[in-house]
């Protein structure tokens, strides 16, 4: 059970982030289509942070002297950057689709173009490969917790809590859950998350109430970038032995698909991530891996091929989105451009 | 002379092209600063290979590679046209794709998933069909019409989706490109199709010359030698003109755009909406199939069947081919080679330069993102001043913009 836990919940939490990410932007208003190429983006920028900063011999002494509550400061602080980048990068989006009208369908595939584009180009000439990795070893020993830290021996255990939830962990990932948790908040509990979400329901409205539509949907798009940009930075951390190659094998698309079959509310989309965070790890661990009797080899017995799993998320969403086409919670403005004169 | 120039801008057409050229040059703009950024800023690059790579960048199609002082050379490649040739014939049908979607006011972003499901159909109809007992242009025939015949089936269900409950078919399209992209890898996994002849290819699918079954070259060869190039930029041709004829000159092209400019008009004119919606995914997706189909069934080209973790870039890269040709089926002949140009410039700059190909993929990029708003690019140069955005002709902005959201997902 534990590697189960442990592997699901690291795919599921960058869903669960860029999800809420694309929630932000819709709700304001703003289709962004771009997740994918934003975290594509985002995990570009982190890895090259990291990189550089070991190239310049930081925390170099932190590593050596197994200070780990420093390496995780290291972790969190490219975590912002990526974040940074994410924001950065979204301002395209947001500059075509809130000053310039465009059609914002388009304006998304453009930036899923342009990041694999951008960040292969950059990456070939600074690495000479189709690969940016860490500048000095690998993402474990840097960011992962291990149970030595916390004066276990190495063949001690920690019990069941411990070693699901500690040990062999990324904190990354809790501070994206915690992340999560305070912007739904914000989003549904908060002046200006209520202010956010009428604009994305009826603009005109929010505007004759003295909301500044336009500045409203700038911020629902650069929050949303900046949570992309982070989970694309933790996606590559956490899965990728935190290495960018221009790619994040469709999450962006697959957290688009949790943000609707979540019905674009926060608790519902949590859930979603969970389920399809488990067909992930399920997917791609059952053909070689049977830790602990965790049954995922049982799965194989049954006859049913990976693929069914890392199709099931897009067949269940396309099926949900059938049904509940008629009660959707869509926002009712999204993908229309603010026009003030309209009426 | 102000005048003349001002009477033509005010036409639509010319109105287009010169939007388009302007997004085209931006793009290349772009893509040269970036160049000079990281040139500049590379250690191993300088000035010297900035100034090659910019040259690449904007004549990459005429290089004929180094002289022995190691200075660039230009001049006609037959190779190189050939090839740009080749590669346009699968971003001319993804673009009419597109284009088609666009008319009947839909953005069909599943012209990848479309894509692929037309090659999986085609491979496996060219390799598994023997030649020793049907003719090999027979076998053709069939892998082609199989390919079209997929790739309008996976076209049809966002189609089917969004006629009868009104889903949005962006999101559909994304659903469906993904679960393609997933079956694809399945029905080649462990299948008797996997190249496992030739050390290092595990990844791929024969090719389908190891039937017999190749496009034939007829004296294109001749013309362009060293090159890839064979007929199926012909067909492309064809179909595109075929295409123009059915959007311009048929009840049925006009019953299709009637649904674009206005579906409830359209619905109240008495043309079936919902048929017509269906009808424009299946062609777009017969489109997208037939593109694999002629790239595949081309005898040299080699599928990668793993293709779960990426979508292939020909199905996005119709979207800048429709957009920069504003949807017309004669301009997309023009505009895919272009691009296909692009990609051929982006190759040389790989082989001769410390840049690399993917510099063209972010002028692509760039283009797209113009394109976003070409109307208001449009406006620009037509000097009016104007609150609103103007309906789209045959963009997807009108109708997505106009069905408020309502019922849709």
């Amino acid at each position: 059970m534990t590697f189960l836990i442990r592997q699901t919940l690291i795919y599921a939490v960058p869903l669960m982030l860029v999800a809420l990410a694309g929630v932000f932007a819709e709700r304001s208003g703003i289709i962004n289509l771009a997740l994918e190429g934003i975290m594509i983006f985002g995990a570009f920028m982190g890895v090259l942070f990291v990189n550089a900063v070991q190239e310049a011999g930081g925390f170099a002494g932190a590593k050596a002297d197994g200070n780990w509550l420093a390496l995780q400061g290291f972790a969190l602080l490219a975590m912002l950057a990526a974040a940074a980048a994410g924001a950065a990068f979204s301002l395209l989006l947001s500059f075509a689709s809130v000053n310039l009208r465009a059609d914002q369908t388009i304006g998304g595939t453009a930036l899923n173009l342009m990041a694999p584009a951008l960040v292969l180009f950059l990456i070939r000439i600074i690495a000479n490969q189709n690969v940016l990795n860490m500048a000095k070893g690998d993402a474990a020993p840097w960011f992962m917790l291990r149970k030595t830290y916390f004066g276990y021996g190495r063949t001690d255990s920690m019990g069941f809590w411990g070693e699901t939830f500690v040990n062999q962990t990324y904190p990354a990932t809790y501070v994206c859950i915690l992340l999560f948790i305070v912007l739904s908040v914000i989003l549904y509990k908060t002046r200006f998350g209520l202010r956010l979400r009428s604009c994305g329901e009826n603009p005109q409205a929010a505007d004759s109430l003295g909301i500044n539509v336009y500045k409203m949907r700038y911020a629902g798009t650069t929050i949303s970038g900046a949570l992309a940009g982070m989970g694309g930075f933790v996606y590559a951390l956490t899965t990728a032995n935190c290495s960018a190659n221009g790619d994040v094998a469709g999450f962006g698309f697959l957290a688009l698909a949790v943000m609707i079959f979540g019905n674009w509310k926060p608790l519902n989309i949590a859930g979603a991530a969970l389920l399809f965070g488990l067909f992930k790890c399920v997917a791609a661990s059952y053909t070689s891996i049977d830790i602990n009797g965790d049954g995922i080899c049982m799965l194989e017995a049954i006859g049913v091929s990976a693929h069914v799993y890392r199709m099931m998320p897009y067949v269940i969403t396309l099926v949900v989105l059938a049904f509940t086409s008629k009660k959707s919670r869509a926002p009712k403005a999204e993908g229309i451009p603010y026009d003030k004169g309209q009426r | 002379m102000k005048e003349k120039w001002s009477a033509l801008m005010e036409k639509d057409g010319a109105k287009s092209v010169a939007a388009s050229l302007l997004s085209i040059l931006i793009g290349l703009l772009v893509g040269c600063v970036i160049v000079t950024i990281s040139g500049l800023s590379s250690a191993a690059l300088g000035p010297g290979a900035v100034w090659d790579g910019i040259r690449l960048v904007l004549g990459g199609i005429l290089s004929t590679g180094r002289d022995a002082a190691g200075g660039l050379t230009f001049g006609f490649n037959p190779a190189n046209v050939g090839n740009m040739l080749f590669r346009a014939t699968p971003l001319i049908l993804t673009g009419l794709s597109v284009a088609v979607a666009f008319k009947t006011g839909l953005f069909n972003i599943g012209a990848p998933g479309q894509y692929l499901m037309g090659a999986a159909a085609t491979l496996v109809t060219a390799l598994s069909v023997p030649t020793a007992s049907v003719p090999a242009p027979a076998v053709w025939l069939l892998a082609f019409l199989a390919g079209i015949l997929a790739g309008a089936l996976w076209g049809a269900i966002p189609g089917l989706l969004k006629a009868l409950l009104n889903i949005n078919e962006v999101l559909a399209c994304i659903m469906t490109n993904w679960i393609a992209a997933n079956l694809v890898t399945w029905i080649f996994d462990g299948s008797i199709w996997r190249n496992m002849e030739e050390n290092g290819k595990t990844g791929y699918v024969y090719k389908t010359a190891r039937n017999g079954v190749e496009t034939a070259k007829w004296g294109l060869d001749a013309i362009f030698p060293g090159s890839q190039v064979n007929w199926g930029i012909i067909i492309a041709i064809a179909l595109a003109a075929a295409v123009y004829i059915l959007m311009t000159k048929t009840t049925m092209g006009y019953e299709l755009v009637s649904c674009g400019s206005n579906r409830h008009a359209a619905r109240y004119a008495g043309i079936n909406d919902r048929r017509n919606i269906v009808l424009s995914m299946a062609i777009a997706g017969a489109l997208a199939g037939a593109a694999a189909a002629l790239y595949y069934l081309s005898g040299n080209t080699e599928f990668y069947w793993s293709t779960y973790q990426a979508l292939p870039a020909v199905g996005f890269n119709g979207i800048p081919v429709a957009l920069l040709a504003a949807s017309n089926p004669i301009a997309i002949i023009f505009t895919g080679c272009f691009m296909s140009m692009l990609n051929i410039a982006g190759q040389q700059l790989t082989n001769l330069t410390g840049f690399n190909e993917y510099i063209t993929d972010v002028v692509i990029a760039a283009i797209v993102y113009l394109s976003a708003f070409s109307l208001l690019i449009k406006m620009m140069l037509s000097g009016r001043k104007k609150h609103r955005v103007p309906a789209a002709d045959g963009g997807p902005a009108a109708d997505a913009g106009k069905e408020k959201g309502g019922g849709e997902a």
